[in-house]
């Protein structure tokens, strides 16, 4: 079992790595900000699944908490700050 | 007993790993930024939920599986409405859709 989950984790990891074309060359600044916060839902499981595989995961899944609702925090603040800062239309 | 958690923890736990998987694809392969928000939002969030129940399985009735179920709700609250205050924040910025016809428009007024 322990097996199974290090390979989820490795699998998991090259799925992370994906949305990082779109932050690289997004068109707009709002491509870069979803695949960021893309990025950022996908490494709460990752983190779950390191605590399993440690057998830690009294531990860890506090970790995974703050980094949720940190994430989401960040998510919310930036898209109301975009907002309230004009962009000039082409 | 516990063959039958691990046989059903690894096939919940495989059908996440795809569903976050075709979520990574839609971010790359949509052609604009609200059609990349569905995969994003919907894909993502399913992907989370099997994944993360599956490990609730595993773990069973303990106060570890209980703090994962209330991460399961966290997000499926937390990442649509995030998803939705990207998108919001783009249509107010003055970002347009991308339409399907659009190069047909452009050649029938031409």
């Amino acid at each position: 079992m322990e097996h199974f989950f290090l390979y989820s984790a490795v699998i998991l990891t090259i799925i992370i790595a994906v949305p990082l074309y779109r932050v690289l060359n997004g068109p707009t600044l709002f491509d870069r900000l979803l695949a960021t916060n893309a990025i950022a839902t996908k490494t709460i499981v990752l983190i779950a699944l390191i605590g399993f595989l440690f057998d830690r995961i009294d531990m860890f899944i506090d970790i995974t908490l703050a980094y949720a609702i940190l994430g989401f925090i960040g998510s919310l603040i930036i898209a109301k700050f975009v907002t309230t800062e004009k962009v000039e239309p082409e | 007993m516990t063959d039958i958690q691990s046989i059903i923890s690894i096939v919940l736990v495989v059908i996440g790993i795809f569903f976050m998987f075709v979520g990574s694809v839609g971010i790359i392969r949509l052609p604009d930024f609200y059609a990349r928000t569905h995969s994003v939002s919907k894909s993502d969030t399913l992907g989370i939920i099997f994944v993360i129940v599956g490990l609730v399985i595993y773990e069973g009735f303990t106060q570890s599986s209980l703090k994962l179920l209330l991460i399961v709700l966290f997000i499926a609250l937390s990442n649509p409405v995030g998803t939705h205050a990207l998108a919001r924040a783009a249509l107010k910025s003055g970002l347009n859709p991308f339409f399907s016809d659009d190069e047909l428009k452009k050649e029938s007024k031409k």
